[in-house]
């Protein structure tokens, strides 16, 4: 299956990464082959097979609604790539 | 003291033969000696292994040590170690150091295991190569030139190049059996759910999970025995008791009835693997297990269905990866929206922008039911076929993979050529079920391994099956060339 040029930019917007001019067509033309292996699927007969999302399919368990996690904010914000008095500080989105 | 086994080590800390901290300087000292070679370990954890190896000295002299007090070990650097960088063989994660530990690595810390350090691995553990990895490729030590497999490759060639005895690693689609096969040493997946998810960077959720990897079944006993653990932390950790994965070793393995996937056997499978793999069947037929030739219909679409839902899942997960509260940022974004981008481009490898590219392909709208849906559905059928075959047998046998290691770059460009690396072990993870290598031949000098699955939660009938396998035969006990 060969994927357009036009829906790697889709993909790249949606997914957050910045595809160069250099190796986009490479990219593409290897996003295409695994496509191609994918397709495979096509050929099972799936009438009527409730699909699985994970092994067992058991129900989600449930937990007590309690605070368990001490409060670690000094922590994590050690490890942070940019915090200011106690925020987690990005670019500006707002003028 | 590098060639004792994990049960002989245990024997000797307890009887005094050496202490914990003779043992960890030794594995420290190879380490220092051979990572060169193989660049198996990238981080060494040097002083904090002599303190925790102390501590396990004091504990062992009071007599009341948990058995794998004082053994040394390395973790796959995709655990969370609390004060240790943990990069997921990632540059996103190249400065990453969290204030947790993994539950994996809480349980082997509270049985006074020793960590030597933390282990190579492809990226986010998405490749079967281990060239994926931030940090250069894993050399597999029985042939440098080759790969030692992956994602957990970095630990099966420590294991087999004797920097530790034993490690810990995670298998998505073959992450511990393939490179386990590749480097010549045991390594075990259990079933989904049996092993604590918590702290382990996560890649495809319904898919991972962390297993051990050492020399023999019977040190897999051992390690398994420790890392399995009901954990209210993870949500898909299954609340069931542990049994001692020890106690059953010994049983005779006379009457089990082996099933042997035809599938397995198929076109694309090594001729020098094949030949391994059967005479191991012929052994195990003459320790008395009765094989049964069995069918696997749905085998040929586990790796498609995987491509869908593995990518699928870690596009999501690594949405995470964002630049904002930890890991890698790029520099001098103009805007939040250039953050986002040039922090994923630069932060992530080739291989991991493919994979996220694609999950978010087979997730979008229009593509959804026919890709996602559709291999969901698949996985159903590939389930149910192991739900059949365990209906008449107790094990499934076959190689781990379709060859031994290969050499670096021969895979080429196509990224399918890698994805078929897998073709024999991939579709246990879609189904939940438990797999093992264990050493059983070699090619061109370079080892093949056996797989062994089993049915859900039946680790100690896999166990005891290699554990026999392992009595009769010696190749677990084979060294690379130059170890002595």
């Amino acid at each position: 299956m060969i994927i357009k040029r036009e829906e790697i930019e889709k993909l790249a917007t949606l997914s957050r990464i910045s595809i160069d001019e250099k190796t986009i067509t490479d990219v593409t033309e290897r996003l295409s082959s695994v496509l191609d292996l994918v397709d495979q699927l096509k050929t099972a007969n799936t009438d009527s097979v409730q699909g699985i999302s994970r092994p067992f399919q058991v129900s989600q368990r449930l937990r007590e609604d309690k605070v368990t996690e001490s409060n670690q904010r000094d922590k994590f914000q050690a490890i942070a790539p940019a915090t200011d008095n106690g925020l987690f500080t990005v670019p500006k989105m707002i003028d | 003291m590098h060639n004792y086994t994990i049960a002989e080590l245990v024997k000797g800390l307890q009887s005094k033969q050496f202490s914990s901290v003779e043992l960890t300087q030794h594995f420290l000292a190879r380490i220092s000696q051979f990572n060169d070679q193989y660049n198996a370990v990238i981080t060494v954890t040097a002083d904090q292994a002599l303190q925790a190896a102390q501590l396990a000295d004091q504990r062992l002299a009071m007599g009341s040590a948990p058995a794998l007090c004082g053994v040394p070990l390395l973790h796959k650097d995709i655990f969370c170690t609390k004060g240790v960088r943990t990069s997921c063989g990632s540059k996103m994660l190249d400065n990453f150091i969290p204030p947790y530990n993994a539950t994996v690595v809480e349980n082997f810390e509270q049985a006074g295991v020793v960590m030597l350090g933390k282990t190579n691995m492809d990226e986010f553990a998405m490749g079967s190569s281990n060239e994926t990895s931030f940090y250069g490729p894993v050399k597999n030590p029985w042939a440098t030139d080759c790969v030692p497999g992956g994602s957990s490759g970095g630990s099966a060639a420590a294991v087999a190049g004797r920097l530790a005895p034993g490690a810990t690693a995670t298998d998505t689609g073959g992450s511990i059996r393939q490179p386990a096969a590749l480097c010549g040493i045991s390594g075990l997946k259990p079933t989904y759910g049996r092993v604590s998810r918590w702290g382990m960077i996560a890649f495809a959720s319904s898919l991972d999970q962390a297993g051990p990897m050492a020399r023999t079944a019977e040190d897999c006993a051992l390690l398994l025995n420790c890392m399995a653990s009901f954990d209210d932390k993870d949500s898909t950790c299954v609340d069931r008791d542990v049994p001692d994965y020890s106690a059953s070793l010994n049983k005779s393995v006379k009457g089990l009835r082996i099933g042997v996937p035809k599938e397995y056997f198929s076109e694309g499978l090594h001729p020098g693997t094949e030949a391994a793999v059967k005479k191991a069947l012929a052994d195990l037929e003459a320790q008395g297990a009765e094989l049964v030739e069995i069918s696997l219909p749905n085998s040929d679409l586990s790796v498609p269905a995987y491509y869908v839902i593995a990518p699928a899942e870690a596009s999501a997960n690594l949405s995470r990866f964002d630049g904002v509260k930890y890991g890698y940022r790029c520099e001098n974004p103009k805007d939040l929206q250039d953050m986002y981008c040039r922090t994923r481009s630069e932060g992530f490898g080739e291989e991991v922008q493919r994979r996220i590219l694609i999950g978010t392909y087979c997730l979008s709208a229009g593509y959804y039911d026919a890709y996602y849906g559709k291999a969901q559905q698949v996985r159903k059928l590939i389930e149910q076929d192991f739900v059949n075959a365990f209906n008449d047998v107790d094990l499934i046998v076959g190689p781990t993979c379709p060859s031994p290691a290969f050499k670096f770059g021969s895979k080429g460009d196509d990224p399918v050529a890698m994805y078929l690396e897998d073709i024999y072990t991939i579709a246990t993870n879609l189904a939940g079920l438990p797999g093992m290598s264990v050493p059983c031949g070699m090619v061109e000098g370079k080892p093949v391994g056996l797989q062994i699955i089993g049915n859900y939660f039946d680790e100690a009938r896999m166990l005891n099956l290699a554990h026999q396998f392992q009595q009769v035969t010696d190749w677990h006990t084979q060294a690379p060339e130059g170890i002595s």
